[in-house]
């Protein structure tokens, strides 16, 4: 009882993804909470590497599954696969990060064991039969802490909020074998990759966002990312115009950031927006606009136009390098 | 081939409205909120009119609520959707709840296609589509989206993004996935979800509206249905997020990096 | 007595007011300061059936009741009162067909206004006849199945745009209001000359231009009623649409009150947000005092109508008071925001240009008072 299922995600080019050391994490307190321990399930066409990976970060046993079907992170090919793993291990949890995959999965797999759920978990509360969750309602406006009924729950895990797993010891690699579903439902047709030589949203210790402010012009933040090592951000409305990429977009229904350094330029601060990036550690706002809402949030606030504020910290950092 | 298509309209809180934790921290102040549809299942209505309005077929719109979630289901009905079912419930009810209604309606109506939102901006969870897609055994096609921006001329011309099979057996979707956008094909009757950018949803016209007066809404119950709505998910605290300190205004660039370097350590 | 909206109500003041929010307002400024009629917005509102709200059912209408085009009218104005009266404009116009127009006029002058994009104009006003409505001498003359018109209207809304007008004119000057008869102009005939686009002092958006009738000949079968029924026809109309134009200065005061909110509390003066200054808050507080006022009188006009009961005695309590408030909430709105209230960088001042028109057009707010006091006094 109170066992642990986490699921492993890779990158496009089948590393390991590091949200899922995120997801560990938060499977360890649980699975602490529960008294249980930790298993992580990989599934990919060949899932050895995958779960060697990942074997080292506190995991006790990693059930490998490898299959054709298992390629793409199609939900109905790999739901049957984590609830029969889960079920052989008898777990009481089974989780994931809240990526696009694990949102789309991880729920999937709880129909299909009739569990019930909580998205994006923040903390882990309590133990025995009082543990709780806290998750995020209205667009962050609420933390709520909820209670799951049921001997088998599911979850996914918001990334930032849990310290990535450390390496601890070896865990066991086991092969799973993942019966293939008797009829193949939805098929992958292809993946159109938005390309960036810069760090993955999610994962940069530096985000530049740029807003309606840069009129669709991002090169001095482009520059300004480059010299920091930075990833670039979006607000919605930058999206919603097509100036850059929707992958790029920051808030509540983009991409949620928490990096060390987050610059706003051009950014108003809408509610929305502010979601998606207030967990930062250090917020810059530079807007034109002394009554811009996201002077309110930011820890530093200078008034300016982004085309010659962004410019110049650039000059400026790089001279003291 | 003409489509039957079955939506939903989840009635929340505006997204302009200030959501507050009530001093019993168990609930949200309701003094001067406004409700309006889902905004991701209004995406969906829009999408099902426009996958309709190309292949012919109808529209079914479902919410679950009191008789307060008319307002949403007119909303649709004035958008164009041809008519209504309303799942009568009062009380509490989680995502387990709300799939179980949809399946029993999904199985009473038949559609070839369920398109909801893939969130509600109240709860956050980004379930109910995967849950139906799983009790009926039907494959899914979450975070629908598009490669054209919503300033292309496939939005100005109302396209619809998710593309019939030229043998009316299947569809093909655009899914906003990280690191970029993911094609599937999934074979009819399937389940799909919106993403934000899959469309920008139309305006209820004020003919629409007076219209949607005559169309009709079918009300069922959850105990009709033989739906045990007893909620497994509780929440049993809410509070406020943590609050951030008041930042300061800098004069400049020069100060500027000087307190991200000395006071933030953030360079 | 109910003080709510019904869910119909609801429902078009949603439309009207995302509109108003996502469409009009964000090229409101634009639209003032060029003075351009953003011709593609006034056509999404006549597809949305922002406009041509009056049409009976019968021709294809929505027959839309009173108070709620009121509701519509408040707004869009909101959104923008320069765009907003070039969508009522529309109504105004079409009023004398509904009340004066037979069976075969109504389905030839009103339907097309249903099935695709139509802009029409009333043309009333003239150089040397404003408030003075019976003083006009725009002529018609009868010859055979035609009437020749001669004569000048001003301040004609749209009247670049318009694919008909509206006329009134009179067979005989000297009969003063009795020789006043309403005329369906279609088209461009030969004759009628488009003047220039007027560089008004505020609603900028608002096409206004001079029309010119030079031998103009009108068919007979586009005479409007009898000879002589053209003053009653007016003055119908005009107690129709004053509930309208009332709610325009409705919908600018709450414009401008809004914004003097957000700014008060923005802006620090002595070391705290000047809201919290008695001064600015009893402005603010006769803004929302002042507003909701205007607002249930001006509903109250609108109910009469849609009770079937006369209503020029309250239209003109409304639109009198309405329009004074709205001038009074918006100079306030500009007091409130200082210097930046004076400069064009900050929305205010457009609100109070803008409702400047509303105290002349239509009935200026005297001619109201001497309306009120004409009903007060006659039962005496």
């Amino acid at each position: 009882m109170g066992n642990v299922l986490i699921v492993v995600e890779a990158n496009t080019d089948g590393s390991l993804r590091k949200a899922t050391l995120n997801a560990i994490t938060a499977g360890q307190q649980l699975a602490k909470a529960s008294g249980g321990e930790v298993h992580a399930i990989a599934l990919a066409k060949d899932a050895t590497a995958l779960a060697n990976a990942v074997k080292e970060y506190g995991v006790k046993v990693v059930h490998a599954a490898s299959a054709a079907h298992l390629e793409h992170a199609l939900a109905e090919n790999w739901a049957p696969a984590i609830a029969a793993a889960a079920q052989a291990i008898n777990a009481e949890w089974i989780g994931a990060a809240a990526t696009t995959v694990g949102r789309d999965v991880v729920p999937r797999v709880a129909a299909k064991l009739k569990a019930v759920m909580a998205s994006e978990i923040l903390s882990v509360e309590g133990s025995g039969a009082d543990v709780a969750l806290t998750r995020p309602m209205w667009a962050g406006a609420v933390i709520a802490t909820v209670k799951l009924a049921g001997s088998v729950k599911c979850f996914t895990v918001r990334a930032t909020e849990f310290a990535a797993a450390e390496k601890s010891g070896a865990g066991e690699v086991k092969v799973f074998a993942a019966e293939a579903p008797a009829r193949q439902l939805t098929k992958f047709v292809g993946f159109k990759e938005v390309k960036s030589a810069r760090p993955a949203l999610t994962e940069a210790k530096v985000v530049i966002a740029g807003g309606r402010g840069t009129k669709g012009d991002f090169k001095p933040i482009e520059g300004l990312a480059d010299e920091l090592g930075a990833a670039v951000g979006a607000s919605r409305a930058v999206c919603d115009a097509g100036w850059q990429p929707n992958d790029l977009q920051i808030g509540q229904t983009g991409k949620v950031v928490a990096p060390a350094l987050y610059v706003a330029a051009g950014i108003s601060g809408a509610i929305q927006h502010v979601a998606g990036m207030k967990s930062s550690k250090t917020i810059v706002a530079i807007n034109k606009d002394p009554d811009a809402p996201i002077f309110q949030i930011a820890d530093y606030g200078l008034v300016a136009d982004l085309f010659k504020a962004i410019p110049e910290m650039q000059a400026a950092i790089k001279a003291a390098k | 081939m003409p489509l039957k298509i079955l939506v939903t309209a989840k009635r929340v809180e505006d997204s302009e409205s200030k959501i507050k934790v009530n001093p019993a921290g168990n609930g949200i102040v309701g003094e001067g909120l406004k409700y309006k549809i889902n905004p991701f299942d209004e995406i969906g209505v829009e999408e099902a009119l426009r996958l309709v309005a190309k292949h012919g077929g109808e529209v079914v719109v479902v919410s679950i609520g009191t008789k307060d979630v008319h307002e949403q289901l007119r909303h649709a009905l004035a958008m164009g959707a041809n008519r209504a079912v309303w799942v009568n419930h009062t009380g509490p009810m989680d995502q387990l709840g709300v799939a179980a209604c949809l399946q029993k309606v999904v199985e009473k109506e038949k559609p070839d296609l369920a398109l909801l939102g893939k969130q509600a901006i109240d709860d956050d969870q980004n379930q109910v589509g995967q849950y139906l897609a799983e009790w009926l055994g039907w494959a899914q096609a979450t975070f629908a989206s598009k490669e054209e921006s919503l300033e292309s001329e496939a939005e100005k011309s109302k396209t619809p993004a998710i593309k019939l099979a030229a043998d009316g057996k299947s569809i093909s979707v655009v899914r906003e996935v990280d690191g970029g956008l993911q094609t599937v094909e999934s074979p009819l009757p399937c389940v799909a979800t919106t993403e934000l950018r899959l469309n920008q949803p139309r305006y209820a016209s004020l003919p629409g509206i007076m219209k949607a007066k005559s169309k009709p809404i079918e009300e069922l119950t959850p105990a009709a249905l033989g739906v045990d709505m007893a909620p497994r998910l509780t929440v049993t605290k809410m509070v406020p997020p943590p609050a951030r300190k008041a930042g300061i205004k800098v004069p400049d660039v020069a100060t500027l990096i000087e307190k991200l370097k000395n006071e933030a350590k953030a360079l | 007595m109910n003080f709510g909206l019904s869910d119909d109500e609801k429902a078009l003041q949603e439309t009207a007011r995302k509109f108003a929010r996502e469409v009009m307002r964000p090229q409101a400024a634009h639209c003032d300061e060029t003075s351009t009629f953003p011709k593609d917005i006034i056509e999404a509102a006549s597809d949305l059936g922002l406009m041509n709200m009056t049409i009976p059912a019968q021709f294809g209408g929505m027959e839309l009741p009173h108070v709620a085009q009121a509701i519509v009218a408040e707004e869009i104005s909101w959104g923008c009162a320069g765009m907003a009266t070039s969508m009522i404009a529309n109504d105004l116009a079409l009023l004398p067909i509904i009340i004066g127009g037979s069976q075969e006029q109504k389905e030839r002058l009103l339907r097309p206004f249903t099935t695709g994009f139509k802009l029409v104009s009333f043309a009333l006003t003239e150089p040397g006849a404003g408030s003075d409505v019976a003083g006009l001498r725009c002529t018609a003359r009868r010859e055979g199945d035609f009437y020749v018109v001669n004569g000048t209207k001003q301040w004609i809304t749209n009247g670049e745009y318009a694919d008909q007008f509206t006329l009134f004119c009179t067979t005989d000057p000297s009969k003063k209001h009795k020789g006043l008869m309403c005329l369906a102009v279609e088209g461009r005939p030969a004759g009628l000359t488009i003047g220039k686009h007027e560089n008004k002092m505020g609603q900028r958006a608002s096409n206004t231009v001079t029309l010119t009738f030079e031998d103009v000949k009108v068919p007979l079968a586009n005479r409007i009623g009898q000879e002589g029924e053209g003053f009653l026809i007016a003055m119908s109309t005009l107690d129709n649409s004053r509930p309208l134009t009332a709610m325009f200065a409705i919908g600018l005061a709450r414009a401008a009150m809004e914004h003097a909110i957000d700014y008060s509390k923005q802006r620090q003066q002595f070391g705290k947000p000047i809201a919290e200054f008695q001064a600015i808050q009893f402005m603010i507080a006769d803004m929302g005092a002042d507003i909701e006022a205007a607002r249930l009188l001006t509903y109250k006009s609108a109910w009469l109508l849609d009770d079937g009961q006369r209503n020029t005695l309250v239209s003109s309590y409304a639109k009198r008071f309405a329009a004074d408030m709205g001038m009074k909430a918006t100079t306030d709105a500009v007091q409130i925001f200082g210097g930046s209230g004076y400069s064009r960088e900050y929305p205010v001042e457009k609100l109070m240009r803008d409702a400047k028109l509303i105290q002349i057009y239509e009935g200026t707010s005297q001619v109201q008072r001497l309306v009120i006091a004409r009903e007060l006094l006659k039962g005496a």
